[in-house]
């Protein structure tokens, strides 16, 4: 029973980071029902600028005041916000119209170079975050002793997903978003500006995937350069379990997919640990394809 | 067969014959690899080119070929060109039975299944999958290739039977393009909706590219087993199937000559620039997306058919 409700704990923690990284593949598939290859890129690259903005800025030894730490968190999600908006006009707006498959391996493109973009500047090896930055501290839950940084995860998730769903449900943009995905056309014919939504999606989905690369390097304690693809088909993998297109499923999917990988790690086989998902993936695509919330990915020919 | 093709392939058959007298072993493996590459992309050409079936685990299909090989030779002591039918069988049964249940999805979807598939046949490696697989290691110890009493050892020799492979490869596939199963897929790729109405099964067709090009992918792995002699799952992680995804979608879905030319470029630019190696993926990732913008059909398109003035002339006359 201890045993499981630990692995629950690291499932949830694990999966509020799949979850973060999910929302932006879900939001844009919603808009421009093309899966951003580069995605997972985009979230490593949130892991890498965390670790240089604490190392070498004056974060360095102040980390730990909450004040410092929403600083490193909003300066991560700029700047890989602007990082989703560059990518976007770069690689993808010139395919608007191109067939799929165009878009598809621009996309792929975009994500290799990415990757050695990273592994050029930094080197091959994993990058180490200095120890100590946050404090140690364990929670007491149901008679467990849990790292509250664990609980930060969640925490951080839940809240960044919840003022997310608020965004697009309440909002005037929000609604001009909601436009976007249902029908372009019909959008721009009511006078939303579909190029100003498509680079708010790019802004905000690898916002969001860049702090849940900073949440992987506090967490774990490092990254490397290639993480982006594993975490990225995994988060893939939870906005297509939740729903693709819909924000709640993403979230549903994410954390539902992190209690299952933990669960099937620690009572099947931890060297399956990343077939797991895989298996997740393609049993759901068989069998519901539309996933526990959301819309048809299956064509009828 | 069109008159260039065949052309085409006299000088191919030529300019091959003569080619170990001219290169050195080093060159003459790269070619060798090239061939590899040639007909893996030939084969993943068929499902992704031919039928338009995003596949990005093709490397899986390889695999199953390269291990049946392997195991066959090493356990039961085959001789290795007699297990090429098997691998290409295995390959070709493993297809029929994963695909089948996903090959209904949209497109991109169908790439990420295929991708999932991938990744699990070598998670299964790595795992060493009844115990037959060797685990992270692989297996070693795969015996030469014996033709005709001849063993083959040397790249010079490995350089003919693999191109030999190739030519009749390039040959079979250009029939099966002018067939009515490769009419058909054609027609499938460019307007399913249309195919499904004129009474294409588009499953059953789809099905079948599919098996037909992991069977083909079966057998690159035997001749990848019987030159390396050692083989090990990370000779078919992610990157390969990326990579043949590309060599099609550079030089050009659907077209022969063009998925050639897309293997010599991948395989052989890598190596003339070994100085840049650790750039040479940013610039591929770069050309990826540069290509996508401004050549999107690849290097050498597929031609389509088109109606001349004098076609449509001669039409009329016979009506």
């Amino acid at each position: 029973m201890e045993q499981f409700l630990q692995q629950l704990i690291n499932g949830l923690a694990v999966g509020g980071i799949y979850a973060l990284i999910a929302l932006g593949y879900t939001m844009v598939y919603g808009v421009l029902k093309l899966i951003n290859f580069a995605h997972g890129d985009l979230f490593t690259y949130g892991g890498y600028l965390g670790l240089t903005l604490l190392t070498s800025l004056a974060l360095q030894g102040r980390v730990g005041t909450a004040a410092a730490v929403a600083l490193l968190v909003l300066m991560v999600m700029g700047l890989v916000g602007v990082m989703g908006v560059v990518l976007e006009r770069a690689a993808y707006r010139p395919l608007r119209e191109s067939p799929r498959l165009s878009a598809v391996v621009s996309a792929l493109g975009a994500s290799i170079f990415l990757q050695n973009a990273l592994m050029l500047l930094y080197g091959a090896r994993v990058q180490v975050y200095p120890e100590g930055l946050l404090p140690q501290v364990a929670v007491s839950l149901f008679g467990l002793q849990v790292p509250l940084l664990r609980i930060l995860v969640v925490l951080a998730s839940v809240v960044m997903m919840a003022a997310l769903y608020l965004f697009v449900q309440k909002t005037k943009i929000g609604t001009a978003v909601r436009a976007a995905a249902i029908d372009q056309g019909a959008a721009r014919l009511m006078g939303i500006d579909v190029n100003k939504v498509v680079s708010l999606v790019f802004l905000i989905g690898p916002a969001l995937g860049g702090v849940a690369g900073l949440l992987v390097g506090l967490y774990y304690g490092q990254v490397n350069f290639t993480m982006g693809w594993i975490y990225g088909m995994k988060a893939f993998t939870a906005a297509i379990l939740g729903g693709i297109g819909n924000i709640p499923g993403a979230m549903v999917g994410g954390l539902l997919l992190g209690v299952i990988e933990a669960l099937g790690a620690a009572y099947l086989s931890i060297a399956w640990k990343d077939a797991i998902a895989f298996c997740v993936l393609i049993l759901i695509l068989i069998v519901r394809p539309t996933g526990l919330l959301g819309e048809r990915v299956a064509e009828k020919v | 067969m069109n008159v260039r093709l065949a052309l085409a392939l006299l000088a191919g058959v030529a300019l091959l014959a003569v080619a170990p007298l001219a290169l050195d072993a080093y060159w003459l493996d790269v070619l060798n690899s090239v061939g590899l590459y040639a007909l893996l992309a030939l084969s993943l050409n068929v499902i992704l080119g031919d039928a338009g079936l995003f596949n990005m685990g093709h490397a899986a299909f390889y695999a199953v070929g390269a291990y049946t090989t392997a195991i066959l030779s090493t356990q039961l002591h085959l001789p290795v060109l007699w297990t090429l039918p098997l691998a290409g069988l295995a390959a070709a049964l493993f297809a029929a039975v994963v695909a089948r249940p996903v090959i209904h999805l949209r497109g991109d979807y169908l790439l990420i299944v295929t991708i999932g598939m991938g990744e699990i046949v070598r998670i299964a490696l790595v795992n060493d999958v009844f115990g037959l697989t060797g685990g992270a290691n692989g297996l070693f110890g795969i015996p030469r290739p014996i033709v005709f009493g001849y063993k083959i050892r040397k790249p010079a020799e490995f350089f003919y039977l693999i191109w030999a492979f190739v030519l009749l490869t390039v040959f079979l596939f250009d029939r099966l393009e002018q067939s009515r199963f490769g009419r058909a897929l054609t027609y499938l790729r460019e307007d399913p909706v249309a195919a499904e109405g004129s009474g294409i099964n588009t499953t059953r067709y789809k099905l079948a590219a599919f098996v037909l090009g992991a069977a083909w992918a079966g057998m690159a792995g035997t001749l990848y087993a019987a030159k390396m002699t050692i083989i090990s799952p990370e000779s078919f992680n992610f990157w390969e199937s990326v990579q043949l995804f590309l060599i099609v979608i550079l030089g050009g879905a659907g077209s022969i000559p063009g998925v050639i030319l897309g293997a010599v470029l991948v395989i052989v630019l890598p190596e003339a620039f070994r100085g840049f190696a650790t750039a040479r993926l940013l610039v591929f990732g770069l050309v990826m997306m540069v290509m996508m913008v401004f050549r999107t059909q690849g290097l050498l398109p597929l031609k389509r058919p088109r109606f001349r003035e004098k076609d449509l002339a001669r039409a009329e006359a016979a009506r």
